[in-house]
């Protein structure tokens, strides 16, 4: 855990931010709900796990600009688990990036929100992934050419635990480290769960943060779904010379809807039925 | 009559041939709820191998534990087996010749929703192209029991694709599969369409109404990509005024490739009905197959077309 925590949080943190991020995040979450519904298949439990997350980086911490999406000055945000788009369509059109009439174009023929991101379809989408740990690769490939050209854009990619399975991710951690891409955060979505089952029966991932200190990161262990510590490693990363850093953010898959909690089949493909939405908005809009 | 998916087939076969062949094994990549594997998971848990979301380690390891004389059985989705562990395929599998099963979902447009990062169109035309594979593409649930069973008696290594949509049964009840066997499923005399995995029962509802229209088509269900039936291509070229060939899959390196080049010399035109070239998006598989000309009304259009 961040030893100047405290300080980071004083410095940027007030009662106002943390109570717009929590709304924001409950947005997403009620947004991610709706759109897949009207999608009529897709991937929940993951996007409710990234929502504190991603309501922190597109409210709060990312340089961005949703009438430019490509406002060259941008930090650069890439979804590596794909299949949690939602949380990210979410994001951006509460943004400002599109319009929220989109959303029942989710997954359908002609819809501009595919059911993986598509970069050229979607306005603030970078990359298109949904094969696992290309985006990350991806990223630090940007963020090497954002030092050679002396930008000072901050890249921030977002990962599944399942996703620290593939081989990529370990080859993109020794190529992070060896180019001290300190323009880079990474942050795994610890949510214990992948597709079928958790990490624990699949392949085991212990100790995940040993591993990524041993690969030469600067390593934050925090709770994924509170806001002061969500911050308190953003501004942390932004301190550290020489070094990438990841977040491990440990958080509940399915989060904040409690029939989804921790239930593996809620990964997906599935999407809750108007009966499930209206149980799940009510204990979203109840939440706090 | 069963309209069962290919995948569920693959998956209920696995089971059912378990206890015959006490010999083969199964590894996933935690996808084992996408690739129908799970039902066998639940039967054979000791005869289930988890390789986390790492294909490429699992295509390799594969092809180490087959020198037990046990066949693996490769599984997950055929954008991660053809593509990200092909080189896997070819240099641990293929080469050395070793005695693995792959067998892959989510093919084609059939995918749907989930977009083009799943849509495997690709997938016939890579592994055609290395030397050793044989590639299966079944159309119907009793294909894809009897190719398994097949493959389990067969030395090599193999590539089948399956598939998410339901179809139904095309092959007769008699039917034999064998690779390299082409088998023709409504006879015709001026026009052959010849079509492989889901296209099948597409190609027999288009040739069914262009009867209405006077014209009468013959079909012929090619199940073995690699090695392909070059006879019974040949056999049909020199009866037919013209071919049609049909696939969920690009133009380029798989059916209409395939049945271009196995009759090369025969004087007569082939029309593709296939994916022209691009990458489709997310839809149901109805509409993208309309969208992407993939169709029943696709073949049925085309042949008319092409007719008077
Ligand atoms: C290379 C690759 N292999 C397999 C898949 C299929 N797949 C999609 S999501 C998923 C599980 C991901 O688990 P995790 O990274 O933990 O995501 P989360 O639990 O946060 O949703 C799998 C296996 C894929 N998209 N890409």
């Amino acid at each position: 855990m961040a030893r100047d925590k405290t300080a980071a949080i004083n410095r940027i943190m007030n009662h106002d931010t943390l109570t717009l991020l929590r709304t924001k995040a409950k947005i997403i979450r009620k947004d991610v709900m709706q759109m897949l519904h009207y999608a009529g298949s897709g991937h929940p439990g993951g996007s409710l796990s990234a929502a504190d997350i991603v309501a922190a980086l597109y409210f709060h911490e990312m340089r961005l600009n949703p009438k430019s999406p490509n406002w060259p000055q941008r930090d650069f945000f890439v979804l590596s688990k794909g299949h949690s788009c939602p949380v990210v369509y979410a994001a951006l059109a509460e943004s400002g990036f599109f319009s929220k009439d989109w959303y029942n174009g989710l997954r359908h023929i002609n819809g501009a929100l595919q059911g993986h991101p598509d970069r050229k379809k979607t306005p603030g989408i970078e990359f298109n992934s949904g094969s696992l740990s290309q985006g990350f690769s991806f990223g630090l490939g940007r963020a090497l050419a954002y030092k050679h050209t002396k930008d000072t854009n901050r890249v921030y990619i977002l990962m599944g635990c399942g996703e620290q399975d593939e081989g990529q991710v370990w080859e993109g951690a020794m190529f992070g480290a060896h180019y001290k891409l300190n323009n880079v955060l990474a942050i795994v979505d610890y949510n214990q769960l992948q597709s079928d089952d958790t990490n624990d029966h699949i392949m085991m991932l212990k100790p995940l943060a040993e591993k990524w200190r041993s690969f030469g990161w600067n390593v934050f262990e925090i709770d994924g779904h509170n806001m002061e510590q969500i911050l308190g490693a953003f501004a942390d990363a932004r301190g550290i010379r020489l070094k990438p850093s990841v977040i491990i953010a440990s958080t509940i898959k399915g989060k904040g809807v409690s029939f989804m909690e921790n239930v593996p089949k809620w990964h997906g493909s599935l999407a809750p039925t108007a009966d499930e939405l209206k149980l799940a908005m009510a204990e979203l809009d109840n939440d706090q | 009559m069963s309209t069962e998916s290919l995948r569920v087939a693959f998956g209920q076969s696995l089971v059912r041939l378990a206890y015959k062949y006490p010999n083969f094994v199964v590894f996933d990549a935690d996808v084992a709820g996408g690739t129908c594997t799970h039902f066998f998971r639940n039967d054979f848990p000791d005869r289930f191998i988890q390789c986390g979301i790492a294909e490429q380690n699992m295509m390799s390891a594969a092809a180490g534990y087959s020198l037990s004389g046990i066949t693996p059985f490769v599984t997950c989705y055929a954008v991660f087996a053809s593509m990200r562990a092909v080189e896997q395929a070819r240099n641990s599998v293929a080469y050395p010749d070793f005695n693995v099963k792959i067998v892959a979902s989510h093919v084609g447009l059939d995918v749907g929703p989930d977009g083009v990062s799943h849509q495997a169109l690709e997938d016939l035309a890579i592994f055609r192209a290395i030397p050793n594979f044989t590639v299966i593409s079944p159309a119907d649930e009793r294909e894809v029991l009897q190719a398994t069973e097949v493959m389990l008696r067969t030395h090599g290594p193999t590539y089948m694709r399956t598939g998410r949509s339901p179809v139904p049964d095309v092959t007769p009840a008699d039917y034999q599969f064998k690779i390299g066997k082409g088998v023709v499923l409504k006879d015709g005399s001026e026009v052959t369409i010849v079509a492989t995995g889901i296209m099948v029962h597409r190609a027999i509802a288009a040739a069914q109404h262009l009867k209405n229209d006077g014209i009468n088509a013959k079909v012929v269900n090619i199940s073995t990509i690699k090695p392909i039936d070059r006879p019974l291509l040949q056999q049909c070229a020199s009866h037919s005024r013209f071919m049609v060939t049909c696939e969920d899959h690009n133009i380029y390196g798989g059916l209409f490739s395939s049945v271009l080049e196995a009759i090369a010399d025969a004087p007569v035109p082939v029309y593709p009905v296939a994916v022209r070239d691009c990458f489709a998006e997310s839809g149901e598989p109805l509409a993208l197959a309309q969208k992407y000309g993939i169709s029943e009304a696709d073949i049925i259009n085309l042949i008319k077309s092409k007719h008077n």
